[in-house]
């Protein structure tokens, strides 16, 4: 890129920029564009099509290379009940922990954007879960649980109830993990709640205030709608993490027992480098890839509406 | 708090407020408390508890800790590096650009925002195959050299900067490069510290790629060393466990506590906008 000489002046068409000629201008912008192309093409949409392409080919085993099996790999998802078990838990686990830490996160920023009592404080107490690492704090979850000497068993047993085993028991396992993924995740969304919140003028509150509206109308008629566009912020970052955020599972049940813990992410894992079966994996990451662009779409057209982004 | 809010309302909201706070710090609190203290107090709360480094020291001495330090250390360094300065040539050519196709380009690039590296892991380990780049650090890093999240976070601050700056640099004398880097860089200042202090500790925390791509000692970063650490090496020593854990967050846990409101503001105004 060389300096503008003076004999580029005359051109001033803003829209290209003053004293540039439009070619010159398209030439800089794919240059400025090619390191970060060239990385996206390499890593996220050429893997992208390609693992739609590997969805149809069997895995290569030893000498036999990979052919087309058609939709072989589908029918064996389709028949395999794991696949099923892990869609439906991946379900619910979408479905408590993202209304739970969305919820959550709103009361969290309330609170800290008051006049509450060790406000400072209060705030980094929710917010230090996001800054620890998620495999580091399921440790110390994982130990929470543990049957006996567990906090929780400790606190039960002060009380004279037995001893549990949440992580070892199917039907509690993974309400188990769900928790660790509230916990971890509340204190994220509260900072967005409270970024939006500081940004209410305080007249609003006063004007409300002079017309006798209650907390709850205040909340309701003009906070709640001011709250939208954050609102539907931290949903599409809730959903994206309801299939992304398995880090735990590692640590804590290795997505049993008996699978109850088990989620997309976390199956892929296994299909891909524990089995390595190339064909099943690809064709579960397809089924990833659309369930979550099913879910960007829903929410786009649904929650999108009168929520404006520039 | 509302100026007509019952005082017992008020009362009982901070008491709800509070013991929220307590709970959602009890892991950390645990954790601490576990980590200083002999194995026999692990699971047993008395004050008078001698306190002891014992477990830090044997959890350094059993794994190595030293070298998983340096590995995370340079793929978060090398990682933020990049996506900032990739960032910040890709966000000016989309912001302050006209060509054919360019909202087209956004658009696509806008996809990764959903579909992550790691949900493509297995298209991605075969590439990293035919790279040999398999259980090195470049394989670590390699697929988050750039981010449509930075691209995107830059391109709005760019298109926020007046026009008349710009123009004004060119008069200057100043070419592109030079624009992006006397106008566009300065303002974008504060995005820069915001969105890198955000991606160090996404990265300082990432597990799940890194677990995938390394199998040996010398390239795995913190994380993957402590799930190696606390699921094989240990039974069920909580203290040295613990103690462990401590060690993988400090760094993060300091920053955070000596820079809590510049991060906080940070995440705020890297989510936002």
């Amino acid at each position: 890129m060389r300096a503008p000489s003076r004999s580029d002046m005359p051109e001033t068409g803003r829209s290209f920029g003053p004293f540039r000629s439009p070619r010159l201008r398209t030439v800089e912008a794919w240059l400025l564009l090619l390191p970060s192309v060239v990385l996206f093409a390499a890593f996220t949409h050429l893997p992208f099509v390609r693992t739609f392409v590997d969805a149809f080919f069997s895995t290569p085993k030893g000498r036999r290379p990979s052919h087309f099996v058609g939709l072989d790999n589908w029918s064996d998802l389709a028949h395999d009940p794991i696949f099923w078990k892990v869609l439906i838990n991946n379900t619910w686990y979408a479905l408590g922990t993202i209304p739970l830490s969305v919820g959550i996160a709103l009361v969290m920023a309330l609170w800290v954007n008051g006049r509450i009592p060790g406000r400072g404080l209060l705030r980094m107490a929710y917010f230090t879960p996001t800054v620890l690492p998620m495999i580091a704090v399921a440790d110390i979850w994982l130990f929470f649980y543990t049957p006996d000497y567990g906090l929780f068993d400790q606190i039960r047993g002060l009380f004279g109830f037995a001893a549990t085993n949440r992580l070892g028991d199917p039907s509690s396992a993974l309400v188990a993990v769900m928790v660790v993924a509230v916990w971890k995740e509340a204190g994220f969304f509260m900072i967005f709640y409270l970024a939006a919140l500081q940004q209410i003028p305080p007249d609003l509150r006063d004007a409300a205030a002079i017309e006798g509206a209650s907390r709850f109308a205040f909340f309701r008629r003009v906070i709640w709608p001011l709250l939208m566009p954050v609102t539907l912020f931290v949903l599409v970052n809730a959903v994206i993490n309801a299939f992304r955020t398995v880090d735990h599972i590692f640590m804590m049940t290795g997505g049993g027992p008996d699978n109850a813990t088990n989620l997309l992410l976390f199956r892929l894992y296994e299909l891909g480098f524990k089995f390595w079966d190339q064909g099943q994996a690809s064709a579960l990451t397809v089924v990833l890839i659309a369930v979550l662009s099913t879910l960007a779409l829903v929410q786009f057209l649904i929650a999108g509406r009168g929520v404006h982004y520039r | 708090m509302n100026r007509r809010t019952h005082p017992l309302v008020a009362a009982i909201e901070t008491a709800f407020a509070w013991a929220l706070g307590l709970a959602w710090l009890a892991p950390l609190l645990y954790a601490v408390w576990t980590a200083f203290h002999p194995p026999a107090f692990a699971t047993r709360f008395d004050l008078g508890a001698p306190l002891t480094l014992e477990n830090f020291h044997r959890a350094w001495e059993a794994a190595p800790f030293a070298r998983y330090f340096l590995n995370t250390v340079v793929i978060v360094a090398l990682i933020v590096a990049s996506q900032i300065v990739l960032g910040t040539l890709a966000a000016f050519a989309l912001a302050r650009f006209t060509f054919r196709g360019r909202d087209l380009l956004f658009a696509v690039i806008l996809l990764q925002l959903m579909i992550a590296p790691e949900i493509l892991a297995v298209a991605n380990y075969r590439t990293m195959k035919a790279l040999g780049a398999v259980d090195t650090i470049w394989g670590i890093v390699l697929p988050y050299l750039t981010s449509a999240f930075g691209i995107f976070l830059l391109r709005q601050t760019f298109r926020t900067v007046p026009q008349d700056l710009e123009d004004a640099a060119r008069i200057e004398g100043c070419g592109t490069l030079g624009v992006l880097w006397r106008v566009y860089v300065p303002a974008a200042r504060p995005v820069h510290l915001a969105y890198g202090l955000v991606q160090a500790s996404w990265h300082w925390n990432n597990f799940l790629w890194p677990l995938i791509i390394t199998n040996s000692v010398e390239n795995r970063p913190l994380t993957v060393g402590l799930s190696v650490f606390a699921s094989v090496d240990q039974g069920i020593d909580w203290s040295v466990i613990t103690a462990a854990t401590l060690m993988t967050s400090a760094p993060l846990l300091l920053a955070f506590l000596v820079f809590q409101r510049r991060f906080v503001q940070s995440f705020m105004s890297a989510g936002l906008r």
